[in-house]
C-alpha cells in the first residue's frame, strides 16, 4: 500500500501543471518475484549481463515490429503530446510527458542502432544504457497506461503505449518485471482467471448469483457455466464474478440472454477476458492466454463468441484474435467473430427483441466514460465510431437521462481512468489517484452542471479504478457502474 | 523478506503484509496484522475474518463480495448484508482489507 496518497485539487477548467522534477521517480511498483517471473519464462532476477542482454532485445523487437522503429526515429519533439497523458496532468512529473516517456527509450536507440547516436552521441541526444536509465525505465514504463490519448495529438501518430510495451517485454527478458501484471499472468496459466478463481469456487458463486436473481425478479434466470452445445460462449472479466460494481453487470447479461431467449454458458476454461499478455507487450503470452479461449468454445462447441465489458479484452479479441487463436469458421457466420455484448444488445434492441422500462434509472443522471482501448484500439457494430455510439445508444435506451462529458475528453479524446495498462495495483495507489484528475475534473463539471450522479463504463479496470479513487475527490464511489448494470435495471422479464 | 512479530515469534508476510504461509495463521495473527491496518476487532469484524476462511479452505480462494455479503447478511441481521457495512468494518475494502487480516492471499485482478 502506498504510504501517502494525495488527489491534487479539482480546477474548473484544465490547467497544465507546473514542472515537478523527478516527482515520481522514486514511484517504483513492486517487482515480480522469481517464481512468479520464471513461470512465464523470464529470468527470475535481473541477470548479470542485463546491459547487453537488453540492447540484444531492443534490436530483436526492432527487426520484429516495424512500427517501433517509425516511433522511434519520427519524433520531432514538437511537444504536441506533453500536456496530453493523464499522469503527466496529475504529477506534474515531466518524465511522465509522453515525449519524455518515449526518450527514455529513445536516447538509448540511438545510442546503439543509429550512425550518428554511435559517433556524436551528445549531438543527439544518445545514451547508453545505465543503472539510472534502468531504474528510470522501470519507474516510468510502469507509470504508462498504454491508454494511447498522447497518440491522438501526435502529427505522426506515435504510439507510446507501443513504446511502453517494448519496454517492458525488454525489462522482462532481463528479469525485472512488475509483480502485478506476471503474477496475475501465472494465474491465468495456472487457474484460468486473473483472480484466480477455480471451477467449484466460479459455479458456487454462479449458483448464489442466480438465487439473488431469483429473489429479486421471480424468475429462474440462470447463470450457466460448461453447458455443452449452448449457442453463445460469452467470455467477460473475471472481476465480473468477484467485485461490486462488476457483478451487476454481470446479471445484466444474464438477463438479456434470458430476455432474448438465447442458450448460452460461461466456461471455466476460458472463465477470464482479460489479457495481460497485451500489457507487458509479450506475444507469447498473449497467445498463450486467448488459446484457453479457442479451447474453451472447441470443448463447448458454442456457435457464437461473445465478449463482456472489458476494455483491452476487446482491443485483443477485436484486433488479434483471429491471428492469435483463429480461424473461427467453426462459428455462426451471421454474427461478429467475436461480437461484444454491447453489440449483442444493441442487436436485440434494434430487432425489438427486448424492451425496457427506463423510468427503472429515473433515480440516475447517467453520463459515459469511453474506455481508452475500446475508444482507440477497435470498433463495435461494423462502421466507424461504432465503439462510441452503441454504448450511448444503449444507455439512451435504458435510462432517460444521459448527459455528455467535455467534448475534450470523451470518445477518441477520452481519458484514462487512471488504472488502465497493468497499473490497477495498491502500490501504485498514489499515481492512480493523480492519474484520474482529468477525468475527475470532467466528471465534476456535470455533476455541477447537470446532476450527473452515475458514470458508466465498459471495463472491468474503470469500474474497480473510479470506485478506488472516486472517494479521494469526495464523490462516492457507487457513482461509477456498467452499462449491462443499467440495462439489468431497466430490461423488462417474464413473458411478453 | 519483511516479518511481523506475535507473542515473540516471527511470521513472514510480503512487501504488502499479507501473510506468506496461510497455515500460520491464528486470532493472535490476525490481531496483529488488524493493528497494522489500524483496525479494532469487533465480534463482527471476526464473523467477516472466520467466513472468509472457511470458504478459503473450502474453495482455494476468498468469496465474492456478493457471496460474503450474504452470508454476513445471514449472521448478522439483512441491514447489515451489503458492501457498504463492509466497507464500514474495513475501509480499504472489504476484499483486500479483511483478506490480509484473515491471513489469505490478496485477490489479484481487475477489482
Amino acid at each position: 500500500m502506498a504510504a501517502t496518497v494525495t488527489a491534487p485539487p479539482l480546477k474548473p477548467y484544465p490547467v497544465i501543471p507546473i514542472l515537478e522534477v523527478g516527482a515520481m521517480g522514486k514511484t517504483k511498483t513492486f517487482p515480480a518475484n522469481a517464481p512468479m517471473q520464471q513461470a512465464l519464462g523470464f529470468p527470475g532476477e535481473l541477470v548479470e549481463d542485463w546491459h547487453d542482454k537488453a540492447i540484444f532485445k531492443l534490436g530483436e523487437l526492432l527487426g520484429k515490429y516495424r512500427s517501433l522503429k517509425v516511433y522511434l526515429d519520427a519524433c520531432v519533439h514538437c511537444g504536441a503530446c506533453t500536456d496530453k497523458c493523464h499522469y503527466f496532468l496529475g504529477t506534474g512529473d515531466p518524465k511522465n510527458m509522453p515525449v519524455a516517456r518515449q526518450d527514455l527509450l529513445r536516447k538509448v536507440y540511438r545510442r546503439h542502432f543509429t550512425w550518428s547516436g554511435k559517433w556524436f552521441p551528445k549531438l543527439v541526444g544518445a545514451e547508453d544504457l545505465t543503472k539510472e536509465v534502468l531504474d528510470d525505465w522501470y519507474s516510468y514504463f510502469n507509470q504508462c497506461s498504454e491508454c494511447r490519448r498522447c497518440s491522438v495529438f501526435c502529427p505522426y501518430g506515435i504510439d507510446t503505449a507501443e513504446i511502453t510495451m517494448a519496454a517492458r517485454e525488454i525489462m522482462d527478458s532481463i528479469g525485472l518485471g512488475a509483480k502485478y501484471t506476471n503474477e496475475i499472468i501465472g494465474k491465468v496459466h495456472k487457474v484460468g482467471n486473473n483472480l484466480g478463481l477455480p471451477g467449484p469456487a466460479l459455479a458456487d458463486t454462479l449458483s448464489s448469483i442466480e438465487e439473488d436473481l431469483k429473489e429479486e425478479t421471480g424468475l429462474d434466470i440462470r447463470l450457466p457455466v460448461d453447458e455443452k452445445g449452448a449457442e453463445v460462449l460469452l467470455v467477460t472479466p473475471s472481476a465480473d464474478f468477484f467485485a461490486e460494481p462488476h457483478v451487476y453487470s454481470l446479471m445484466g447479461y444474464a438477463k438479456v440472454f434470458h430476455a432474448a431467449g438465447i442458450s448460452w454458458t460461461l466456461s471455466t476454461h476460458a472463465s477470464e477476458a482479460g489479457n495481460f499478455g497485451l500489457f507487458i507487450g509479450n506475444y507469447g503470452q498473449m497467445q498463450k492466454i486467448a488459446t484457453r479461449v479457442r479451447e474453451g468454445i472447441l470443448d463447448l462447441g458454442a456457435k457464437r463468441l461473445v465478449v463482456g465489458e472489458c476494455g483491452h479484452a476487446w482491443r485483443v479479441a477485436y484486433n488479434f484474435w483471429n491471428t492469435l487463436i483463429g480461424p473461427f469458421d467453426f462459428l455462426d457466420p451471421n454474427y461478429p467473430v467475436p461480437q461484444h455484448i454491447c453489440e449483442l444488445t444493441y442487436d436485440l434492441i434494434q430487432r425489438g427483441a427486448i424492451s425496457f422500462d427506463k423510468s427503472a434509472n429515473d433515480r440516475y443522471v447517467v453520463t459515459f466514460h469511453d474506455s481508452c482501448n475500446v475508444a482507440r484500439a477497435s470498433r463495435m457494430g461494423g462502421m466507424p465510431g461504432g465503439q462510441f455510439e452503441i454504448p450511448r445508444a444503449i444507455v439512451r435506451a435504458v435510462a432517460n437521462k444521459f448527459v455528455e462529458m467535455n467534448p475534450e475528453t470523451i470518445r477518441e479524446k477520452t481519458f484514462c481512468c487512471g488504472g488502465g495498462g497493468g497499473l490497477l495495483t495498491d502500490d501504485l495507489l498514489d499515481l492512480r489517484v493523480k492519474g484520474a484528475l482529468p477525468r475527475m475534473e470532467a466528471l465534476q463539471a456535470v455533476v455541477e452542471s447537470d446532476g450527473v450522479n452515475f458514470m458508466a463504463t465498459i471495463c472491468a479496470i474503470c469500474k474497480a479504478q473510479f470506485s478506488k479513487v472516486l472517494p479521494y475527490y469526495k464523490f462516492n464511489m457507487s457513482m461509477v457502474g456498467g452499462v449491462h448494470q443499467l440495462v439489468g435495471n431497466a430490461i423488462r422479464l417474464g413473458p411478453k | 523478506m519483511a516479518a511481523i512479530d506475535v507473542n515473540g515469534k516471527s511470521y513472514e508476510v510480503d512487501e504488502e503484509g499479507y501473510l506468506v504461509n496461510l497455515a500460520e495463521w491464528d486470532e493472535d495473527v490476525g490481531k496483529v496484522l488488524a493493528e497494522g491496518e489500524k483496525i479494532e476487532m469487533t465480534p463482527n469484524h471476526w464473523e467477516v475474518v472466520n467466513f472468509l476462511r472457511d470458504y478459503y479452505n473450502e474453495f482455494q480462494i476468498a468469496p465474492a463480495v456478493r457471496v460474503l455479503t450474504k452470508a454476513i447478511g445471514k449472521k448478522l441481521g439483512p441491514e447489515k448484508g451489503n458492501s457498504q457495512y463492509l466497507y464500514e468494518l474495513f475501509p480499504y475494502g472489504p476484499a483486500k482489507q479483511a483478506c490480509k487480516i484473515a491471513g489469505l492471499p490478496k485477490p489479484t485482478g481487475c477489482i
